[in-house]
């Protein structure tokens, strides 16, 4: 087993119950190697929805709360709220986060709250069986869009832009060197850092989404068919930019904005607030 | 619902008022909300309070949002809690089964409205009673305490803190929009009461807090003493379940609490809970023929009966009318012991409630052997004195 | 020396290794791992460049690169 992996892994539950060649599998790594790198994984907590990708983190050895559809975002900023001082890592899935969970991520993006958000797009519900997410493709055939997917995709991280996240990255699982770094750069940056990452679903989106079942392929289309991201490049028509659209350290977190106002209006705090009872 | 003495501090305020002083009090550091008619006071007072105490506070996005966040809190290491009311404690359900099975103690304030759905905003309702016993999804056993007054808005919610915190479970105050509403002169004890916040006496999964290095797993999926999942096993899952409604069931003689007026030699016994209680203690006194300073003496309900033509009920002597009342302070888990107990003299046992008439199913579950007799107001009115005077003479055979 | 170690218990049989190893040091095997799965069979190991894609890529956390 690898090294890094048992340090970080609850080794007594393994196999993960993620289907040969998941991309979740990767994004754990890439976590683990981020706050490997960091060095404080006893300062972090984990909060995650349901679904697949919501599977990542109860593996981890550290705190862990795996909640309900949805709502990971809101547990998150209540943990939070609680404990300014630590940080909150929140795993969720394109159909937990802009579906079920849509009006917790509007209001956590526009509130520009600390916390660091992975989105694992697979543009599939998983483990339900395959059927359609907001992010599914136009025209792609699921188990309920049999005649092909009418909605226009939603696109979490130019939604989360248009609302104030502070940090907004895409990556695919196979880019997980720079993966991992914006974890990292996510977990260091004082405010709403969004994270998606493509993630390969070979098993439930596999031929009919991505048109290929073998997850080493799927990843080759997402080197082939994306292209990095950089200020004033131009769009390439077709293909998915990636890359770190946003990064502003000079927004002001919710929790900064909340101190600096009681501070202005002279009230004093009775109690700090940081410390736990 | 009796004036307490030993207390320090007179203070008139409103009942959703004091529900927040009560929090405060039991050191509840975390608040998160949304408004709705009628616990908006609540949510307001907390926005200021729970920021100068050194708690947080945040106005959620809706009523999904405050229960995830405060269950979130609360792993935080913060006492937490939110209020509602009807329809925001609908959208609340799957958190508060969320909260039963991760076993995290939180408080949730329903100051009931008339429902269903949008219902009667302003007005006052018990229509909750069974959504705050049964209303997430799967078995679950949950605590639910019902204030009848300003001093017990404080003193229940203070109470809540204590029970949850005990038995590691959510607690739901279950007040209504004419408590919520309603100022009285209460007496509170300044300062702050420290009440334990981990004991595992009772807890199925023992999990510390968060970030102290105890690798905690808060699970919703059935799960081990690890946090592990055993949804897929159906032993272990099936004595999961068992264990944690056993842990509210097992232990009611703890939780359970009433209040008996006139009981010792009553013939007929009212049990009601909530708001209802009050004017049922008024209808009781007047049967008694007790005098009561604010509300009319027994003079006056004559003179009620008197305009409505029943002359000879002037000349009616209602002093020998044993009535009592049972007041139910935690309707659920239900005291079935404690009513069995109290109204085991009665004959005849009449339920007022503000709704179609549903925890009378549960009191004619216990008193096989005795009248029970619904007495249900729907509407948004409360019941009066007299309307519950009348039930009992008419039950008593005396006004026909 | 460098040395990769596939993990019997862990390997899914994915095969992702197989693709993304630039210098294929990495082969298919008729080896099966628990999951029941072919698993990577470890060849030409004085090939390896240790650019650790396999190890960063495997989903399962199978693969132990050691060595500079």
């Amino acid at each position: 087993m690898n090294k890094l992996y048992e340090k970080y892994i609850k080794t007594e539950s393994l196999p993960t119950l993620f289907c040969p060649g998941c991309g979740n599998g990767i994004i754990q790594f890439a976590a683990a190697n981020a706050m490997d790198e960091l060095g404080i994984k006893d300062d972090i907590a984990c909060v995650s929805g349901i679904g697949c990708s919501s599977w990542i983190p109860c593996y981890y050895k550290m705190d862990v709360m795996h909640t309900m559809h949805g709502r990971a975002l809101a547990f998150a900023e209540g943990l939070k709220l609680a404990r300014p001082d630590k940080k909150i890592m929140v795993f969720t899935g394109d159909g937990d986060c802009l579906a079920i969970g849509g009006n917790h991520l509007l209001h956590a993006a526009s509130r520009n709250i600390d916390l660091t958000v992975i989105m694992v797009n697979n543009y599939i519900y998983g483990m339900t069986g395959g059927q359609k997410s907001p992010s599914t493709p136009k025209g792609a055939i699921t188990k309920t869009s049999p005649f092909g997917c009418i909605d226009e995709p939603i696109n979490g991280c130019r939604l989360v832009m248009s609302l104030g996240a502070s940090y907004v990255a895409r990556w695919t699982t196979a880019h997980p060197v720079q993966l991992a770094k914006s974890i990292k750069d996510g977990l260091m940056h004082r405010g709403f850092s969004f994270i998606e990452v493509l993630s390969q679903c070979p098993v439930q989106a596999g031929k009919s989404i991505y048109g290929e079942k073998d997850p080493a392929k799927i990843m080759r289309l997402y080197k082939e068919n994306t292209y990095l991201y950089k200020e004033g490049k131009t769009r390439i028509e077709g293909k998915i930019p990636i890359g770190v659209f946003r990064n502003d350290d000079g927004a002001e977190e919710y929790i900064e904005k909340t101190e600096a106002r009681l501070r202005e209006q002279g009230i004093e705090r009775t109690e700090s607030w940081s410390v736990s009872q | 619902m009796e004036r307490r003495s030993l207390r320090k501090k007179e203070l008139v305020l409103q009942g959703n008022e004091a529900c927040a002083k009560g929090a405060i009090y039991a050191g509840c550091r975390f608040f998160a909300g949304y408004p709705i008619t009628p616990s908006t006071e609540i949510i307001e007072m907390m926005s200021a309070e729970m920021q100068k105490s050194g708690g947080a506070f945040i106005q959620m996005e809706d009523e999904i949002g405050s229960a995830c966040a405060i269950i979130g809190a609360r792993w935080g290491g913060k006492k937490a809690m939110t209020a509602t009311s009807g329809p925001g404690y609908t959208l609340m359900q799957e958190a508060i089964g969320f909260a039963a099975v991760t076993e995290t103690p939180i408080v949730i304030v329903n100051v009931q409205r008339g429902g269903p759905s949008t219902g009667q905003p302003t007005l006052s309702s018990q229509q909750d009673i069974y959504q705050a016993r049964y209303g997430s999804h799967g078995d679950y056993e949950i605590i639910v305490l019902t204030p009848s007054s300003v001093q017990e808005m404080f003193d229940f919610t203070v109470r809540a803190f204590e029970l949850a915190e005990q038995f590691r479970t959510p607690v739901i105050v279950l007040a209504d929009e004419v408590v919520g509403h309603m100022r009285e002169k209460i007496a509170v004890e300044g300062g702050s009461k420290i009440i334990e916040s981990v004991k595992h006496q009772y807890v199925v999964s023992p999990q510390a807090d968060f970030f102290q290095g105890k690798n905690t797993m808060v699970e919703g999926q059935l799960h081990d003493e690890q946090g592990r999942r055993i949804g897929h096993l159906a032993k272990r899952s099936g004595e999961f379940i068992n264990d944690i409604n056993r842990k509210i069931s097992d232990n009611t003689d703890i939780i359970a609490s009433i209040d008996t007026y006139f009981m010792e030699d009553a013939d007929v016994a009212i049990v009601a809970y909530g708001s209802v209680a009050r004017p049922s203690l008024n209808a009781v006194k007047l049967a008694r023929g007790v005098k009561d300073g604010r509300i009319a003496s027994k003079l006056r309900i004559v003179k009620d009966l008197f305009r409505k033509g029943v002359q000879e009920t002037l000349h009616t002597d209602y002093s020998h009318l044993k009535v009592g009342l049972v007041k139910i302070n935690t309707v659920w888990p239900f005291p079935e012991k404690l009513l069995k107990e109290a109204a085991k003299n009665a004959d005849i046992i009449i339920v007022p409630e503000m709704n179609v008439g549903k925890y009378f199913r549960e009191i004619e579950r216990v008193f096989k052997d005795k009248a029970v007799i619904s007495m249900p107001k729907c509407g948004g009115d409360i019941h009066t004195p007299k309307e519950i005077l009348d039930k009992i003479l008419e039950e008593a055979g005396i006004n026909e | 020396m460098v040395s990769i170690t596939v993990d019997k218990a862990c390997c899914k049989g994915c095969n992702i290794c197989l693709a993304v190893c630039p210098k294929k040091v990495l082969v298919k095997s008729k080896k099966r791992n628990n999951y029941g799965t072919t698993m990577p069979n470890i060849s030409k190991i004085e090939e390896c460049v240790v650019c650790r894609m396999c190890e960063k890529l495997c989903p399962d956390g199978a693969i132990n690169v050691e060595g500079e």
